[in-house]
């Protein structure tokens, strides 16, 4: 078709639009593994406001909170939640130590899970991650 | 392209002394690209009238573009005189669902206790063409479908043809995903259909009032988003589609001009479809 402009995928127009309302921190991918919106929580765990047309790899962004097992061994992206769901387009959970916007380690839980439009369109991520109890205390 | 509405009024058919300007009739409209094959846009109550013509016509080959299932786009399908004709070729787009394919949930319509005679039994020849994420090219025309917002599957519809395009969003709520004045066009859902369309024909079921007052989510557009999203896809014209069941005419005429005064354009960029009236883009 002529002229035709780049547009979203409706179920990720929708991913953003369920995400903008929620208080817990939303990270979500295209099928590249580009990270194309996080919601406002989101933006306080990380310290950065998203910008539009800004979106990196989840790899080199994930890697800048250099990842953490809870015995302080570095985490492959791959074996993060995220990197999961993204090879595998399955549903993953972990607990992971992140360096969050004041520079300190911390506990955080990931829940992502794959995004299919249609019947197999495998079109993004949808990545929930909160602080544990302890730290928001 | 030339083209005919043969019913513009959403949710169920409305006939009576109030609608009588913009009819009762439910979604139907008669395209005709340049190459002369019959394109119909949905099967609400107005392709009943539409399939007497064509039989008087003779023609044998057409092409139903569904948008979505809901009973006000498909509840004329079994009044379709042509489908009744063995000689006819029906070729149906419309949207599957994760689970089920385009004809077993247009069987579903065509099944007891909603319809006495089964799918099956129709006697036309019927190809079905999922449109989810699609693009097509018929008799020179070429067709784009993708996933809008509106409950359960539904797809709008881009037709290009000869350098003239025409855009169809019916029963669409763009605003539930994105905020039309402010977010970036590729976020809303739609934009990619209509953009620089030269007629988008779209849904204006609402007021502002009635949008807000109870109607968030049901699927359709108030006066000032369909405003909003025609002025942001740059269209030339824009027809309001979807009539509410409980609006009369004079109600319709005044939408009109709040959509009209809203876009900031010349008034005659924003017409009602009207049942019986001829396109031309």
């Amino acid at each position: 078709m002529a002229e035709a402009p780049d547009q979203r995928n409706l179920i990720l127009i929708l991913a953003r639009a369920f995400a903008s309302q929620l208080a817990t921190a939303v990270y979500l991918l295209d099928s590249e593994g580009t990270i194309i919106y996080y919601n406002e929580a989101a933006e306080r765990l990380v310290g950065r406001p998203f910008i539009e047309g800004m979106g990196a790899k989840a790899e080199d962004w994930m890697g800048r909170g250099r990842p953490l097992d809870e015995e302080g061994r570095e985490v492959p992206i791959e074996s993060l939640p995220l990197g999961r769901t993204m090879l595998k387009r399955e549903a993953a959970y972990g607990v992971t130590m992140f360096r969050t916007a004041d520079g300190e380690y911390r506990r955080i839980e990931n829940v992502t899970f794959p995004l299919f439009a249609h019947t197999d369109d495998f079109v993004g991520v949808f990545a929930l991650a909160w602080l544990q109890e302890e730290n928001r205390r | 392209m030339k083209g005919r509405i043969w019913g513009s009024r959403g949710s169920i058919a409305s006939p009576g002394q109030d609608t009588k300007r913009y009819g009762g009739n439910t979604s139907c409209i008669e395209l005709r690209p340049p190459g002369g094959d019959v394109v119909i846009l949905d099967a609400g109550t107005g392709i009943r009238e539409l399939g007497v013509r064509l039989v008087r016509e003779g023609a044998e080959r057409m092409f139903l573009l569904l948008t979505h299932l809901h009973v006000d786009h498909l509840e004329g399908l079994g009044m379709f005189e042509p489908i009744w004709r063995p000689q006819t070729e029906l070729h149906i787009w419309g949207p599957a669902s994760p689970l089920a394919s385009l004809r077993e949930r247009i069987a579903t319509y065509f099944s007891p206790p909603l319809f006495p005679v089964h799918l099956s039994e129709v006697p036309a020849t019927i190809e079905y063409h999922d449109a989810s994420e699609a693009e097509w090219e018929i008799d020179g025309a070429r067709f784009a479908s993708t996933a809008i917002i509106h409950p359960g599957p539904t797809v709008g519809y881009r037709i290009e043809s000869g350098g003239r395009c025409v855009a169809y969003l019916t029963d669409h709520e763009p605003a539930l995903g994105a905020d039309l004045q402010h977010d970036a066009s590729r976020w809303i859902s739609g934009f990619g259909l209509a953009h620089r369309a030269n007629l988008l024909i779209h849904d204006c079921q609402y007021t502002v009032e009635e949008y807000r007052g109870g109607r968030v989510g049901w699927g359709h557009s108030s006066t000032e988003q369909v405003a909003d999203f025609a002025r942001r896809a740059e269209v030339d014209r824009l027809m309001l589609f979807h009539h509410d069941p409980m609006h009369p005419d004079d109600l319709l005429d005044r939408m009109r001009d709040d959509v009209a005064e809203r876009w900031g354009v010349d008034g005659d960029r924003t017409v009602l479809a009207a049942e019986g009236a001829e396109l031309s883009v």
